[in-house]
């Protein structure tokens, strides 16, 4: 069950997110940056969480969820460290996934070579 | 000169000569893929939890092995194909983000590791780490004096 | 008695008519597998061309289009009075370290993908005026360097509109002069028996800027220079769209070549019949994937070389009106959200029997 709820729900963002980069003049790099503030909001607004609860990976793995994390990092990290986890808990949060896109892209420069679009 | 009225009604007179793609054609691909790459982290996750990994941490290596993958097929020049079949189904998910941190060091490595990776690595993917920290930020702050107000 | 002679408002015609001696084209794998893969000169598969970057991959690419114009002339290196050549990247550097590099004395141009038309406009104009005898005009364009200049890295996953066009990898270059090419020493000059191609005229361009700002709909961008340049052109020299046997744009693509016909019509100009794309005659769009068309300053340079002068000297065509539209935007600018104002340069170009 949670197979499918995290392919319907992952794949109905993303086919929603289709109609913005179609129909307006939003290009990727500004919708990226939407999502992620969008989920930020909408996970500080207590809305958010009940869809990763239901969709799982469906709901955490598109970038509305990388803003989700970001949020909940915040948050844990004020209530644990009050004023200083304004500064540490956004990073903290994302930490791993900013990390590993970071290393394994510096790998892979080192590794591949540019190669043009057919 | 060209007034305003002209270049609005030249800008409506494009957008009835232009072409698009077929929008339910491209949501159903994008549904497809992005639904495909939200099962398999469904999966990863799943497996790391039946590993023994608490749902925190198989979240996190949900996210690690799909951005692994999406940097190796990067490299291998097959996930442009994928974003050029799937759209907003390859961009919308982390693996979208890590798409655009890989291109750009693959891209930019001939420019040399400060001026070309180092900065450029950030081209596309900056964006997303500012704007995410500073809305994370911001709410914080709201969140925080709410707190200190003793509202929450 | 001066050889050239204002025409109209923007025109210059030339009493004495400036020879194109010759014309080499080199294209790219994608473009080599396209309707016009037998007209090349070369075909050139490896993208890099053996460099190491996308940049040096097209100087090279400009260096050998126009060191085979030069040879096709029958000429040297040395016996090339002036260059005039340009490309799209930042600071026309693949010219710069292309063409240049040849030692021929230089003048860089940026027209963004109407460089072809402004380098035969200059160049006949020097010509023209006894400033050489032999006049190199050339420019290029690489689909990855501009990718990498204008819009993403390669390896990026994006969807391109149907609007979009596909930068040629190429390089055009001719060699102009004031006498017809010789056939003796030189069989692959531009010459068929007595037939020679000669421009005759030439109507700059104007920046034409309607507000439009989508720098993925380029033909929408450059259309009304187009046909503004065309308007003048008939203007000046007192013609007809009959007088021309065909009228070839840079790479306006479909959504351009639409507009341009749409407006023209409105003008009471009909070319309908004898209006031609290079943009679209380079690719196949169906079946490569090229949306709206081709572009690139090579996209022109190369089909005038390989395709348009062949027809011109094969007395297919007498008289043909050669437009290559740019589309003048930076990176800077567009990030800036300023417009992408259009220019197009039209170079009349005619069949002589000597």
């Amino acid at each position: 069950m949670d197979y499918l709820n995290a392919f319907w729900v992952g794949g109905v963002i993303c086919a929603l997110v289709q109609i913005l980069l179609d129909r307006t003049k939003l290009l990727p790099g500004r919708v990226m940056v939407l999502l992620v503030c969008s989920g930020a909001v909408l996970s500080a607004l207590g809305l958010y969480q009940p869809l990763i609860d239901y969709a799982g990976a469906g709901a955490s793995v598109p970038l509305l969820g990388f803003g989700s994390l970001l949020w909940n990092g915040m948050k844990e990290a004020i209530d644990r460290d009050g004023f200083l986890g304004l500064f540490t808990g956004g990073f903290t949060a994302c930490a791993a996934g900013v990390s590993a896109a970071l290393i394994f892209s510096y790998l892979a420069s080192l590794v591949f070579r540019p190669k043009t679009k057919k | 000169m060209i007034s305003d009225k002209q270049q609005k009604q030249y800008e409506q007179y494009v957008k009835e000569m232009t072409p698009v793609h077929s929008l339910p054609a491209n949501m159903a691909k994008a549904f497809l893929t992005g639904g495909l790459i939200c099962l398999l982290g469904q999966w990863i996750q799943n497996t790391a939890a039946y590993l023994g990994a608490d749902l925190k941490d198989a979240g996190t290596w949900c996210s690690l092995i799909l951005i692994f993958l999406s940097v190796l097929l990067t490299g291998l020049n097959i996930y442009p194909r994928i974003g050029k079949f799937g759209g907003a189904g390859s961009l919308v998910p982390i693996t979208g983000f890590a798409n655009s941190v890989a291109s750009s060091a693959v891209e930019f490595r001939t420019e040399g590791q400060i001026f070309g990776i180092g900065c450029k690595i950030f081209t596309i993917a900056g964006p997303v780490i500012l704007y995410g920290i500073l809305s994370s930020w911001i709410l914080g702050v709201i969140y925080y004096f709410l707190k200190v107000a003793e509202v929450l | 008695m001066k050889n050239m002679i204002q025409a109209g408002t923007s025109s210059a015609a030339f009493r004495f008519p400036v020879y194109i001696q010759s014309a080499a084209s080199i294209a790219g794998k994608k473009e080599g597998e396209g309707p016009l893969k037998d007209s090349f000169d070369r075909i050139i598969d490896d993208p890099l061309l053996g460099k190491d970057s996308w940049e040096s991959a097209e100087s090279m690419l400009q260096k050998k289009a126009s060191a085979l114009a030069v040879k096709k002339a029958g000429l040297d290196t040395k016996d090339i009075r002036l260059a005039f050549a340009g490309d799209l990247l930042a600071q026309t550097t693949a010219s710069s370290f292309g063409t240049a590099g040849m030692g021929i004395p230089f003048y860089g141009l940026y027209a963004a993908c109407s460089t072809m038309g402004e380098a035969l406009s200059l160049g006949a104009m020097a010509v023209s005026a006894g400033f050489g005898d032999h006049i190199l005009c050339a420019t290029s364009s690489h689909f990855a360097s501009a990718e990498k200049e204008f819009r993403y890295p390669l390896g990026y996953g994006n969807q391109r509109p149907l609007s979009a066009t596909w930068t040629v990898t190429g390089s055009g270059a001719c060699i102009i002069g004031s006498d017809p090419p010789e056939t003796e020493n030189s069989p692959d000059s531009l010459r068929s028996g007595n037939r020679c191609a000669v421009i005759t005229g030439i109507t700059a361009g104007r920046i034409i800027d309607f507000g439009f700002r989508d720098s993925l709909n380029m033909g929408a961008c450059m259309a009304p220079a187009a046909c503004d340049t065309i308007l003048r052109n008939l203007s000046d020299f007192g013609r007809t769209p009959s007088d021309y046997d065909a009228i070839v744009t840079g790479d306006l693509g479909i959504v351009g070549r639409n507009i341009l016909l749409d407006m023209l019509r409105k003008n009471g100009t009909d070319i309908g019949d004898i209006h031609q794309d290079c943009g679209l005659m380079i690719y196949d769009n169906s079946t490569q994937d090229t949306h709206s068309g081709g572009s690139g300053c090579g996209c022109s340079a190369v089909v005038l070389a390989a395709c348009l002068l062949p027809r011109i000297i094969g007395g297919q065509w007498k008289r043909m009106l050669f437009i290559p539209t740019g589309a003048m935007l930076s990176k800077v600018t567009y990030n800036e959200g300023a417009s992408v104002p259009g220019i197009a340069h039209a170079v009349v170009i005619e069949l002589m029997e000597i």
